[in-house]
């Protein structure tokens, strides 16, 4: 089962002449993921590595190859543009991976697809700034590195890519399987965000605990741990990472900056807490930590 | 990015932001002739320093005379200004503003930035003016107003009204306020601004509404199409370290400690600060060398974190995904080789090509302390700062 994707997913890559763009789509064809389509505006009619075709629009991709998922990795001037024309050709899970893009570029492309989900259109983004999505053994859209991952029944939930991967390396280790890792990006503004995948896990009966990684930055841990103490049922533990950042100062990515006094790490733990959501003490101890709530 | 308050005034001005008439200055004989050009007779000269706080920290003076201002430029040019934002070692002042007085009734709070949880523009605004607005906020958060812009339709007419009437302007202040507001937007939404906050906002005797303190800060991520805008960024007012770092697209925050970082992903850069702390060290800096880097990044990062002499110990930390472990060992071999390796080295290396990354290393003759996971990694780099520190080796 999993959330988001599966062995039916079919993908379709925005910006796949690009060198990310090529790289990552070899690597997530080599993994399993099925690679229906690319777009590059001005390479339609050519062929990557001689398997996947080339589409001049997402439009033309979608209608000739039946793609329900895109991975973007357009340069950040183009990228919600990109977003905005995968959403146009109704294809309803857009991850992009781009880092990046102007954030007022993002507060349109955010407008655009509330737009169209009020016409009932069904649209879901991950991103941007993010690494993706994995369900394993199944389909990856993204960077992470496939081989650290094992099919299991742990969702993990993070804003931050090598803290997912932190998360699934000390689980693999310890032998408990994933069943969809979703990166959530850490830009200000983003598609789907913590409760909107903390409600795909609970509803999934293939996920039976969760991991939940969040950062200094914005009050989304906050509201997520509300959330959760009146909807959700299942094991979770959570971590922030941030803690002894400085107010201020953006750490890295855009969105991590604790600004007027909110959105610090301890607020967070605090929140975290009070919804009775236990907290690994350091990074090292996320997988540990989740085996003191929930028996795999 | 940050720009001076001068710079905020010049946009404001081309903007339509009604602000005090005002010229910067370089040099006291600058100072003087900016003097004459004002009308005066109060004059008020402004240190220009990218931190807030100037004020209290002793760096703005209302002068009377044109004698008082030849007085306070040159005691303020050249300070060290110490601020709640300057942190305790303070800012070099370096440039001037030397602005005309202005007849103020009331001072207000004004600023636009991003609403993470709308996704939309926020207006900000309190009859509150010229206090820490963090502090009004806490203290009395029913006196900020505020209106959300709906990006389809950008700021109306109606939301400035509002708001003016909110703060109790008369209907001609209103007015003027509507249309600085709006002056303001288009600003914010053309420049790719990340905050525009004016603080005070004054009301005049004539019931005019204009800017006596400008602060503008713009989205990084935007200003590839803001080549006027770059060429306002002073880097007297960064960090040489961090600015260093800029050039070779990495992200670098200097701290106070002593634990130097290599990490990548911004994420587990945070983390392994924490982590570092969890187990009584400090760390001296964030940094993340992305998920793309080559070895000559690594080498740079490697560079910058030694050139801090407060780093009694170094911590690379990586999780490699895209990022593969042996790129890191070639960066980190490199630079030890290039600058010599006079501090102790802890390195945790995970994922792709581990085996490689280890063995490199292992094989470079370099005395690298290894971890076996990011635990050990950050307890062995706590050790080695506080018992090379002890040695007093770095001397």
């Amino acid at each position: 089962m999993a959330v988001l994707v599966d062995k039916h997913t079919r993908l379709l890559v925005q910006g796949i002449t690009g060198s990310a763009g090529a790289f990552h789509t070899r690597q997530c064809i080599a993994y399993g993921t099925n690679v229906v389509a690319g777009v590059t505006p001005g390479k339609g009619g050519s062929q990557f590595d001689d398997s996947v075709p080339i589409f001049d629009t997402v439009a033309q991709a979608a209608a000739a190859t039946g793609a329900n998922a895109t991975m973007i990795f357009v340069p950040p001037p183009f990228a919600a543009d990109a977003i905005m024309e995968a959403a146009d050709a109704g294809i309803a899970l857009i991850v992009c991976i781009t880092e990046g893009i102007p954030v007022l570029d993002m507060v349109k492309a955010q407008t655009y697809l509330q737009g169209l989900k009020a016409e009932g259109k069904v649209i879901r983004l991950v991103g941007p700034n993010c690494p993706g999505v994995i369900t394993p053994d199944a389909c990856k859209i993204g960077i992470m590195p496939g081989h650290i991952h094992k099919a299991g029944h742990v969702g993990v939930v993070s804003r931050s890519g090598t803290l997912t991967y932190e998360a699934v390396g000390q689980l693999s280790a310890l032998g408990i399987g994933q069943s969809t890792c979703i990166g959530i990006g850490g830009d200000p503004v983003k598609g789907t965000d913590f409760i909107d995948a903390l409600e795909l896990f609970q509803a999934d009966p293939d996920t039976h605990a969760v991991i939940m990684i969040g950062e200094i930055g914005g009050s989304a841990e906050e509201a997520a741990a509300e959330w959760v103490k009146a909807n959700f049922t299942k094991p979770i533990i959570g971590f922030v990472a941030g803690l002894t950042a400085p107010p201020g100062r953006r750490m890295g990515h855009a969105g991590a900056i604790i600004s007027g006094g909110s959105g610090t790490g301890q607020s967070k733990i605090a929140a975290f807490e009070a919804a009775g959501i236990r907290v690994a003490p350091t990074p090292a101890d996320l997988a540990s930590t989740l085996l003191t709530v929930w028996k795999p | 990015m940050k720009i001076h308050e001068y710079q905020a005034k010049e946009l404001f001005r081309h903007y339509g932001v009604p602000v005090p008439e005002g010229y910067p200055a370089f040099s006291i004989e600058e100072a003087m002739a900016a003097a004459d050009k004002l009308a005066g007779p109060i004059r008020v000269v402004k240190a220009q320093i990218h931190a807030g706080g100037r004020g209290l920290g002793g760096g703005v003076k209302v002068c009377k005379t044109k004698e008082e201002v030849k007085e306070k430029a040159s005691q303020i040019l050249g300070m060290t200004l110490k601020t709640h934002q300057t942190g305790p070692e303070g800012q070099l002042v370096r440039r001037l503003y030397i602005e005309g007085g202005v007849d103020i009734r009331r001072e207000l709070y004004l600023s636009m930035l991003l609403d993470r949880d709308t996704g939309r523009i926020v207006i900000m605004a309190s009859t509150e003016g010229g206090m820490n607005i963090e502090d009004v906020a806490h203290n009395t958060p029913e006196l900020i107003y505020k209106a959300w812009v709906d990006p389809k339709v950008g700021l109306q007419a109606f939301q400035a009204r509002k708001l003016g009437f909110k703060l109790g302007l008369s209907a001609k202040a209103v007015g003027h306020f509507a249309k600085l507001l709006a002056s303001l937007y288009r600003l914010y939404v053309e420049k790719d601004c990340s905050l525009v906050e004016i603080n005070p906002l004054v009301v005049t005797g004539s019931d005019d509404v204009i800017a006596l303190d400008g602060k503008v800060n713009f989205d990084d991520n935007g200003m590839f199409r803001h080549n006027d805008i770059l060429a306002y960024r002073d880097l007297d007012e960064e960090d040489p370290a961090e600015v260093e770092a800029g050039k070779y697209d990495l992200s670098y925050v200097h701290l106070d400690g002593t634990v130097g970082c290599l990490v990548n992903g911004a994420g587990l850069a945070m983390a392994t600060m924490d982590i570092l702390k969890h187990f009584g060290a400090e760390p001296a800096n964030f940094l993340d060398v992305g998920g793309g880097a080559t070895a000559e990044k690594v080498t740079a990062a490697f560079k910058i974190i030694l050139s801090d002499r407060r780093v009694q110990a170094i911590f690379v930390n990586i999780f490699g995904g895209i990022m593969k472990c042996d790129t890191i060992a070639e960066g980190v071999i490199t630079a030890a080789k290039q600058v010599g390796l006079d501090r102790p080295l802890v390195v945790r290396l995970e994922g792709t090509n581990v085996e490689l990354g280890r063995k490199m290393l292992a094989e470079s003759g370099l005395p690298i302390i290894a971890a076996l996971d990011m635990k050990d990694g950050a307890q062995k780099a706590a050790a080695a700062a506080e018992k090379f520190a002890a040695s007093g080796a770095l001397s």
